[in-house]
This record gives structure tokens, sequence and C-alpha cells, in this order.
């Protein structure tokens, strides 16, 4: 009871903390804080709060399993929604400040720089997710059906992570450090799903009440 | 000798009531450029004698044929945007961790195929020289560029100093290893310390510039403190900081870049539109400042300096 309560004056703390990137780059932007290359600065952290974003909503489920927080599960469509806004934002700020709507050149990107073509599934792919995100959407395909739509994240996920790799010139513990964590948050999925395999069946047994 | 017509520019440039306000800066700057005309034979005796003049009103002092009249890149934004892995990836990393960089005294030794080899220190070497701003676009293999107004002498002059011998064919320069002065030599991003070379005839070509300054003040450290060199017909990374080694050798040097990425940055690395890096396009860049991407040019615009030195090479294939 408490914690549905909780639940509800958080969310609204959690929208605006999540809005905090894009007005501090705002603020930046206005104030003249951003480098001698604010286009790349904005195309840069749009980016990066993407994939965080991605991140933050792939790790809500197995946090939730290890600490049986289920209300986390709450926080999950807010957060989901924020890393396509983000990723719209990222989109945008290409196709708009670093390319001007230079048609030619970008269908030429995409077609020719790899890791701006997997860029870009990795966001359309977020489109029927954010699409089907609200909870008429999710009656009206049935549970099972959305949550299968919905595992397109992991593809994001991965994707996100290659296209980061793919444009930097040389590889950091930055860029292999979002990967590892994306590739520990999927091999959860898989692990869970096999979970009883492992433990037997000890733990789901109940522990017997002593006499 | 000639005398550069620099007086002259200034007093038509400035408005009489700027020239109230900035009377003494006008004062300073005609006596600095009077001076200046006549001071080819009246050179710094050392690096610290070279003088500050504020960027915004800043003109070539000692003006150069090679000079681009297109606007300078404030200084505020080539000493704040720098690729210098040595203090770290990010591109404000040089700016706030290069105050480590001991950067007196400092010597450059010259080895190799030379008369002359010896470990020179910097004063001896720049002393003597005709030190000239050379007004260079600055383009970045990223896709990003500069104009920035350095301050030095044309490397040939160095060379010619050096005499060096028949066998020598190609140049190699090494930056300082101080890990304890530079951390980002502790991380495995490259190979340390950054090496860099030309063949002798880029070397030779009276574009390649070793810099001792930018604005007509000394090189901040995130700009390559003490001496770096300027190549600006190649993409940036060829233009190697900070050096502390220049060797005349027989063989094609190995080179930084090529070392964490042969595929990808070539030992040339001429500035070519038409030869894209191979995960993004060339063909365009991002001048610092403006809003709109400009084509990038061949050469970056020295074609007629420099073409001659490739005719009947494949650019393609020597990248």
């Amino acid at each position: 009871m408490i914690f549905k309560n909780a639940v509800s004056y958080v969310k609204p703390l959690v929208f605006v903390a999540s809005l905090f990137p894009v007005v501090l780059l705002i603020w930046n932007g206005l104030h003249g804080s951003l480098s001698a290359n604010p286009i790349s600065d904005i195309t840069n952290e749009t980016g990066i709060w993407t994939l965080r974003f991605v991140v933050i909503t792939l790790s809500l489920t197995p946090l939730r399993r290890i600490t049986r927080w289920h209300w986390l599960i709450k926080f999950r469509r807010m957060t989901g929604l924020f890393a396509f806004f983000y990723g719209t934002l990222h989109l945008t700020t290409y196709v708009w400040l670093d390319q001007f709507f230079d048609w030619q050149s970008i269908v030429h990107d995409i077609s020719k720089r790899p890791f701006i073509t997997v860029g870009l599934a990795s966001f359309v792919l977020m489109i029927p997710l954010a699409a089907t995100s609200t909870q008429k959407m999710i009656r009206r395909l049935g549970g099972g059906t959305w949550n299968v739509l919905h595992r397109l994240i992991y593809l994001t996920a991965a994707g996100g992570v290659i296209h980061y790799l793919w444009l930097v010139k040389v590889v950091t513990y930055r860029q292999l450090t979002y990967g590892g964590i994306v590739a520990v948050l999927l091999l959860f999925r898989i692990l869970w799903k096999y979970r009883s395999r492992f433990t037997k069946s000890h733990l789901d047994k109940e522990e017997p009440i002593p006499a | 000798m000639t005398f550069k017509k620099t007086s002259d520019i200034l007093s038509s440039e400035i408005t009489p009531e700027a020239l109230y306000r900035h009377r003494r800066e006008f004062l300073r700057n005609s006596a600095i450029a009077i001076a200046g005309a006549a001071a080819y034979t009246v050179l710094p005796q050392n690096i610290s004698s070279v003088f500050a003049q504020d960027s915004k009103t800043w003109k070539p002092a000692h003006p150069s044929t090679f000079d681009t009249t297109e606007e300078l890149t404030p200084y505020g934004d080539i000493t704040s945007y720098n690729n210098f892995y040595e203090f770290g990836v990010d591109k404000d990393d040089p700016a706030r961790n290069a105050g480590s960089l001991k950067t007196s005294p400092w010597t450059v030794a010259v080895a190799g195929h030379v008369n002359k080899p010896a470990v020179y220190h910097l004063d001896d070497i720049v002393k003597g020289k005709a030190l000239e701003d050379r007004v260079y676009r600055h383009r970045c293999v990223e896709g990003w560029s500069m104009v920035i107004p350095w301050l030095g002498f044309p490397l040939s002059n160095l060379i010619d100093m050096v005499e060096p011998t028949s066998a020598a064919k190609y140049v190699a320069f090494e930056t300082k290893f101080a890990p304890e002065e530079m951390p980002g030599q502790k991380s495995g991003v490259l190979q340390w310390p950054y090496v860099e070379g030309l063949r002798m005839d880029e070397a030779l070509n009276p574009l390649t510039l070793l810099a001792v300054g930018l604005y007509g003040k000394p090189l901040p450290n995130q700009d390559g403190a003490p001496i770096r060199l300027v190549v600006p017909w190649k993409y940036g990374f060829k233009s190697i900081k900070s050096i502390v080694k220049i060797s005349f050798v027989g063989d094609q040097p190995a080179t930084s870049w090529n070392l964490a990425n042969s595929n990808e940055y070539g030992f040339y690395s001429n500035v070519n539109p038409e030869v894209d890096h191979p995960r993004w396009s060339q063909s365009h860049e991002r001048r610092i400042g403006e809003f709109f991407r400009r084509k990038t040019q061949m050469f970056n615009g020295y074609a007629d300096q420099v073409a001659s030195m490739y005719s009947g090479m494949d650019l393609r294939k020597n990248f």
C-alpha cells in the first residue's frame, strides 16, 4: 500500500530528473558553455543519453527479479520512452544541425557508413515500442504479443553499442563498459530463462516450519 | 629587404573611435609592426621573447605568402578543443590536464643520417631563425577544421642547419615520453611515445613548419608546446606535438595512428575529399565556428604547393 503511493510521488521526480540532460544541454548551448564544436557536443550528448536510458530500461527487469522490488517495473515505460525521446533528439540533431537536411548526403551516409546504418536501425526499432507503450496498446496486443514485440529493445541495445564502437577513432574502456553492461543485462535474461536448470528445485521449495 | 606594409593595414582598419579608445594598443602594435618589419635580422634570442597580443585585434606581424585570408579561429577555441591523447581523449582534457607538462628546459635531439647530430637546446634551434606568422587551415581526420595563425619557421631551415646525408630519405619525429607529466600515456589508447614521419620532400616543402607560437604568443601546452610540426595539407594527427627527437632515416618510419589502425590511417594521410575514411566520409568538414558544413578541398586547399610531390601516385592506395 505504502509502496503504491510512494511510486506515484517518485514518478514525477524521475520524469523531471530524466529531462535534466536536455535542459543542461540547452542551458549550456545558450550560455556558450559548449565546446568550440557545439553541434558535435549536442550529437554526442543526446546519443550517450539514448544509450544510457536504453541501458536503464534494460536493467529494471533484472534488478526487479534479484531484489523482488516489483514496483521497479512501474518506471520501465517512462525510462523506455525517454530512451526514445533522446534517440529522436539525436537523430534530429544529425538530420537538422549536422547535415541540414542534405538528403542526398544523409542517404549516402546511411547506405555507406555502417555505423550510421546500425544507429538508424536501432532507432527505428524503438518506434513500434514507443507506439505500443500505452495501456490501451498493451490490452489491444495482449500481454504475450506485447512482450515478444518489446524484446526488440535487445536489438536496440546491442545496435546502440555497436554504433558507438564504430564511430570513435579508437575504442576505449568507455565503449567497452557499455558493451559489457549490455552483454550482462542480456545474459541475465538467458540465464533467468533457464534458471530452473541451475537451481534444481530447492529454491522454489518452501522451507518446512520447524516443529 | 622589403618592408611589409603592416602599419598601413593597421591604420586603415581601425576606426577613429576605436583608435582613441585603444590608442595605447595601437601605438604598441604600430611600434611592434614597424619593429617587426625590420626585425627579420633582429630575432628573438629565446622563446620567451615572443610577444603577445590580444587575439581579437591581432594581425600577423610577420605575414607570409602562404597565409590564408580566411577568418581566424578564435584563440579560445584553438586552445580548448584539442586532440592530445597524452592528456586524455576528450576534447577538453588537454586544456584541463596539460598544465603538468614541463616545457622548459627543452631539448630536441637530432639524429640519424646527418652531419651535425646533436642534442639541441630549444633556444638554440629558434635563435637565428626568421619567425613567420603562418595562417594555415588545419583539418582533423574527424571532420572538423580551423584556421590557425601559427608562429614558426620552415622545417627546411632546421634541415639545412643539420645537413642530412644522401642516405636520409625520411624524417621521423618523436613526442616527449613522460607519463608522470602526461597522464594519458599511462593508458594504452595509443602506443607511446607518439611518433610521426614525413618523406624528405614533404619535410623540405616550404609549407612544412616547426611552430613555437600561436597568435604571436608561445604555444600553450595543450597545442603542443613548446615546439610542434605543422603540415597543413595533411590530416591534423600528422602535425606531431611537443617534439623531442627528429631523426633522419632511410626507411619509411612508423607513425602512431598507423600503428593503431593501419586500415584507417596511412603514412601519407593527405587531406583528400575523394578518399573516405573506412568508417566515415571525408568529403565535407565542419569549420569550427560555422553552422553549415563545407566541402573539403583536395590537399586542404594547398594543392598548388604540394600536388606535384604526389603526381603519379595512387592516392587511394597511398592514403
